[in-house]
């Protein structure tokens, strides 16, 4: 039998009346709304038009005007992240507020199929980072709308959506085997890892980034949407960190243990750094050119142990002070960790297996993290809060990069106590897109 | 509450925005000079509007004809194999009747959005526990429970004799059912979500496990539907066309390896990632086949 929806529209009928009555005709249209009121709004209007139209008359009504001002707010060239460029947007890109991330896996044996899936991608990101409504079916009465329509009306917020392809799209199903580079794989099994298959891997991977987590669900929501048929969604996580409204300054955020994360970053604003750490040049296959590559790492964090040790052990932990975000020691966030520092009994001032002292090393080998929170409701075995970290780092060299770094922390990191990594992918982020171009289209063309 | 009423609300607003607010419009469709190849391309899944073709209004009435005759056929089988389902029932035979309860549900839910739309015969004849009023329930469900949960046929000649009536009054309402070209349209698209709301979860049959009965008659009644709208399919939208009867193909061939017999393996047998790849094929399917408003004509 058919499922009965009941009283759905409960409130949207209270709001009518709201404007009906006249207790807003004055705001609506004349001052900037909020965009609560301005859902409230539109919601009214739009269950008018269910109604049969009562709504509608309403609103236009209490405005007196037959072209009323737009209560839309108007996208502020700050607020729109170019889609376009020679690199793809979200990796030097400041991270936003929110991360909706998704892993596809292709259901397709056609290689034109997925060509015509990243060409559909990129025209649809294009129009998700700019705050357009996707396709040209979004006023036919006899068509399900081509864009879902819960971003409609807010601004782009920074969204970004940056694409990459998995090691498994050069195995033997499209023939392009021969275009993987040799050093893009799996990432070896590292000591503690307890991966989850369904945490793990891809064909491809969509990063949606955004300052509202409702703009990012829609990007991944539709780009999900014009995949089916093609590939299926394979696992997604959302993720969080301060906002920049909690955060005014734009401080370092801290990871849900309390910490400062992100403090030894390089500069993404040197771009001589960012080629030598981030993006791939001449020395890589020309379908990278210009692009990079991402890991991602699914880290639960045993938070409810970690509430238990004491401030000196969590530093210890860290090494670095918990307040501050300073190496233990000194006083200044972006203090120069110095690892040979000792106290008078000759002991390092930073433990040497501390989490920052192993990941610095010699401070030869970096890269570029831009890692989320994330909280995924409880972990009904335990009855305990299922919250990590979704790492991603970006780097020109998996293995030379990242894997050389996770090797050393995986082995010794005191923080291995608070943490178990559960899931696992690698990514090859595709060269940014010209107007008029498609992702991948070095790799597929 | 306040989580549906926000749905709508973002759901619709975008037609109010557009269609009161000309500016706004303008200034939307203005903002990305690569909007239009946006549009076309982005929308794999969507219909590409051609102003060419949709300018010559289609005719329906063959279709619809056709339809209408299919829809009798299945309610022809629908009263006899439900009639030979509630004999089994009142004589007690509760071996037989359980064989004979999901084939003869299968006539029933090849036409179900027809029996949506004539009233209370589709909770009269379909609800499940919870559905309605516990005094209420009655039809296919309440008997499954007690041939499949409690083991029995007690207490159920009532109902069968109830059954057999509303699926009696089904067949008679059937001949002078309204069906339009937008009936056809929405009733497929309705005919899967069905599948993906209950059947593919298990939910639907959930004493006697027979979800897969259900499952491949929803989809053949889809796509009786498409295969009626075809022609005109083809001449709007050839690509589409193309790609729902290659969608449906696949599907058929995911669900092929449950067969069982004359009919289909239990629902309780399917391991969770082969619930996932049918509920994946079957999203793949609805998807383009929502699209087939399109022959509607604006």
């Amino acid at each position: 039998m058919k499922k009965k929806v009941n009283n759905l529209y409960d409130n949207g009928q209270e709001a009518i009346e709201e404007v009906k009555n006249g207790t807003k005709s004055g705001q609506i249209f004349d001052k900037k709304l909020s965009r609560r009121e301005m859902l409230r709004l539109t919601g009214a209007s739009g269950l008018g038009l269910l109604l049969g139209g009562g709504g509608v008359s309403g609103i236009l009504a209490a405005s007196g005007a037959v072209h009323p001002a737009a209560p839309a707010p108007q996208a502020s060239s700050e607020d729109i992240i170019p889609f376009y460029g020679s690199h793809q947007a979200g990796i030097l890109t400041p991270a936003q507020n929110f991360l909706c991330f998704a892993s596809f896996d292709l259901t397709t044996s056609s290689i034109a199929d997925v060509k015509k899936l990243l060409q559909s991608w990129t025209t649809a990101a294009a129009a998700l980072t700019s705050g357009t409504l996707i396709g040209n079916a979004n006023e036919n009465p006899n068509l399900p709308p081509s864009d879902t329509g819960e971003a409609d009306g807010l601004t782009p917020s920074k969204c970004t959506i940056t694409f990459g392809v998995g090691p498994s799209l050069f195995d033997g199903r499209y023939g392009l085997a021969s275009k993987r580079p040799s050093t893009f794989a799996d990432l070896p099994a590292f000591a503690g890892d307890s991966l989850d298959p369904q945490w793990c891997g891809g064909d491809l991977c969509v990063q949606a980034c955004a300052d509202d987590l409702q703009v990012a669900f829609h990007a991944i929501r539709n780009l999900a949407r014009i995949a089916r048929g093609t590939a299926v969604l394979r696992w997604t996580q959302e993720g969080f960190q301060r906002t920049g409204g909690a955060d005014p300054k734009g401080g370092t955020p801290r990871n849900l243990l309390g910490f400062k994360d992100g403090t030894g970053n390089p500069d993404v604003t040197d771009a001589a750094e960012m080629r030598e750490v981030v993006w791939c040049g001449s020395e890589s296959p020309a379908w990278m050119n210009g692009g990079t590559y991402m890991a991602v790492r699914r880290v639960r964090l045993r938070i409810e142990v970690w509430d238990r040790s004491s401030l000196s052990d969590q530093e210890a932990t860290f090494g670095r002070h918990r307040k501050s975000g300073a190496p233990i020691g000194a006083t200044d966030e972006f203090a120069k960790l110095n690892l040979d520092a000792a106290d008078p009994a000759g002991k390092p001032v930073i433990p040497p297996d501390s989490h920052s002292a192993l990941a610095h090393g010699d401070g030869t080998v970096k890269m570029l993290r831009r890692s989320y929170s994330f909280s995924s409701g409880m972990d009904l075995t335990t009855g305990q809060l299922d919250a990590g970290l979704l790492f991603i780092s970006f780097q020109k060299d998996l293995v030379k990069q990242f894997v050389s770094i996770q090797k050393r922390l995986a082995k010794n990191d005191r923080l291995n106590e608070y943490m178990v990594h559960t899931g696992s992918a690698v990514f090859a982020c595709l060269p940014g897109v010209r107007e008029g171009g498609y992702l991948g289209e070095a790799l597929l063309g | 509450m306040k989580y549906s009423y926000a749905l709508p609300a973002g759901l619709i607003a975008s037609s109010i925005l557009f269609a009161g607010c000309g500016d706004n419009g303008n200034n939307n469709k203005g903002n990305n000079s690569n909007n239009e190849a946006a549009a076309t391309a982005a929308a794999t899944n969507a219909p590409a509007v051609n102003a060419e073709t949709s300018a010559a209004a289609a005719d329906f009435t063959s279709a619809i004809e056709q339809y209408r005759a299919y829809v009798i056929e299945q309610s022809d089988a629908f009263v006899k194999q439900t009639e030979g389902f509630t004999d089994a029932v009142k004589a007690g035979k509760l071996d037989e009747a359980k064989a004979l309860y999901a084939p003869a549900r299968m006539y029933y839910e090849r036409i179900e959005p027809i029996a949506e739309a004539l009233g209370d015969l589709d909770p009269n004849i379909d609800a499940r526990e919870n559905d309605v009023d516990p005094a209420e329930w009655r039809g296919f469900h309440k008997i499954e429970q007690a041939l499949w949960q409690n083991k029995t046929t007690n207490g159920m000649a009532e109902v069968a004799d109830q059954l057999l009536k509303d699926a009696q009054l089904l067949r008679a309402k059937v001949e002078t059912v309204d069906i339009d070209e937008s009936l056809l349209v929405t009733g497929a698209v309705e005919l899967l979500n069905e599948v993906s709301s209950s059947k593919v979860t298990g939910e639907e049959e959930r004493y006697s496990h027979t979800d897969l009965y259900d499952f491949v008659a929803n989809v053949e009644g889809a796509q009786k539907i498409y295969e009626l709208l075809k022609p005109e399919l083809a001449k709007k939208d050839p690509a589409l066309e193309k790609t729902i009867g290659d969608k449906f193909t696949a599907l058929l061939a995911e669900l092929a390896p449950f067969k069982s017999g004359d009919g289909y393996v239990s629902y309780e047998t399917l391991k969770e990632d082969e619930v996932r790849k049918l509920s994946q094929n079957l999203d793949a399917l609805a998807e383009p086949l929502s699209n087939m408003g399109t022959i509607l004509g604006v």
